[in-house]
């Protein structure tokens, strides 16, 4: 990934300004995802030309949560770790929470698609997230419509007190009614906090940490956006359910 | 975290207005300059709460994070958050992040105020 942009843009109102040193880092805009090659393994639904869809465009209460391990004693900086950390995610995600980035990786605009097991529902769940951000020391991935997060999720790295400091933080709402019902009650939030904990264990433990996983959670919205309701038309579990005796029934005929 | 490179002038203008011009960087490490000017604009009585972009460096996915809870605190106060001064790329971050479904974009300050008036 270029880290050094040199050309110059037309800002359209101020004349020709520099390119701003953060644009590589960011994803083009785009209208309707696309996924470019579906990695071995993948179920691929609910994705492709799908809208993105931010904090500001689901249903349910706005959650702002920080998920943080201190790496004492690894010798990695923060680059490093987010080095790693991009070119092994599949791997920290636990058995039941599979992630498929593309050929090319962790990049701005990529899809990374997921394959993932969801309480009270008996398939896994195809789904996927668009990386919206990336640099050395970070990277943000946003959802698409259907997900059962409407957000961000920002992986990063940073020091403090000359510890490496590994962090996960979402700033996310359930995207229709049905994901708040199961956030709230069919231990959905519970079930989210055990994966990004696993996650930061795992990497943790690639740099030959044994350390605790620290989390502080903020409610920054508790109001439901019930304009939002309609984003129930895109729900992944509904469209993988839906989906699946059809791809069974070409799985049969194709043999 | 690193240090904070972003400076946030307060400038009330007239009973409903403030406007802040962010001048350098905003990232995570902005939080407590960006929350200190709201403050200090809510404590000024504005309705209208204008952000100035136009000495924006550079803004990461955690800078977005940060004018996403300032606008819902906004919202919750009734008041409203508009913007200026964004160049051309992060106008194109506003389109893809959403943001500009919720805080209106104008090209110059007149303009802004134009809309709070």
């Amino acid at each position: 990934m270029s880290t050094t942009p040199t050309q110059p843009q037309d800002t359209g109102t101020t004349g020709v300004s520099p390119t701003p040193r953060d644009a590589a880092y960011w994803a083009k805009p785009v209208d309707k995802l696309k996924v470019s090659d579906v990695p071995s393994g993948a179920l691929n639904l609910n994705v492709e030309g799908k809208h993105v869809v931010g904090p500001l465009q689901g249903f349910g209460q706005l959650w702002q949560k920080t998920y943080r391990v201190r790496l004492a004693g690894a010798t990695g900086a923060p680059a490093d770790v987010v080095k790693v950390w991009k070119e092994k995610l599949p791997a920290f995600m636990p058995a039941d929470s599979r992630f498929y980035p593309s050929i090319t990786g962790i990049q701005p605009g990529e899809v990374v698609l997921i394959n993932a097991n969801l309480p009270g529902v008996p398939m896994p769940v195809s789904t996927g997230v668009m990386i919206l951000y990336a640099d050395d020391v970070s990277f943000t991935v946003m959802t698409p419509e259907g997900h059962p997060e409407s957000g961000f999720n920002t992986f990063s790295a940073f020091e403090e007190d000359g510890v490496t400091v590994a962090q996960i933080q979402s700033l996310a709402r359930a995207n229709d009614p049905i994901y708040e019902f199961g956030f709230r009650f069919m231990g959905g939030a519970k079930q989210q906090e055990k994966i990004w904990r696993h996650v930061l264990t795992t990497l943790a433990a690639h740099f030959n940490v044994a350390a605790q996983v620290d989390m502080t959670k903020t409610c920054v919205d508790a109001r439901l956006q019930w304009s939002q309701a309609r984003n129930v038309w895109h729900n992944a579990i509904i469209r993988t359910t839906l989906n699946t005796p059809g791809r069974l029934a070409r799985r049969l005929f194709k043999r | 975290m690193s240090q904070a490179k972003v400076t946030m002038n307060v400038r009330k203008i007239g009973d409903k207005a403030s406007i802040v011009d962010i001048q350098g960087e905003v990232n995570a490490s902005a939080e407590n300059a960006l929350m200190d000017a709201y403050t200090q604009t809510s404590s000024g009585g504005a309705r209208a709460i204008i952000l100035n972009f136009g000495g924006l460096e550079y803004m990461n996915s955690s800078g977005i994070g940060l004018l996403v809870t300032l606008l819902i605190r906004v919202n919750r106060q009734k008041q409203r958050l508009l913007a200026f001064g964004l160049s051309e790329h992060y106008r194109q971050i506003f389109e893809l992040t959403r943001l500009n479904e919720a805080i209106r974009i104008y090209e110059n300050e007149a303009d802004a105020l134009a809309a709070v008036n």
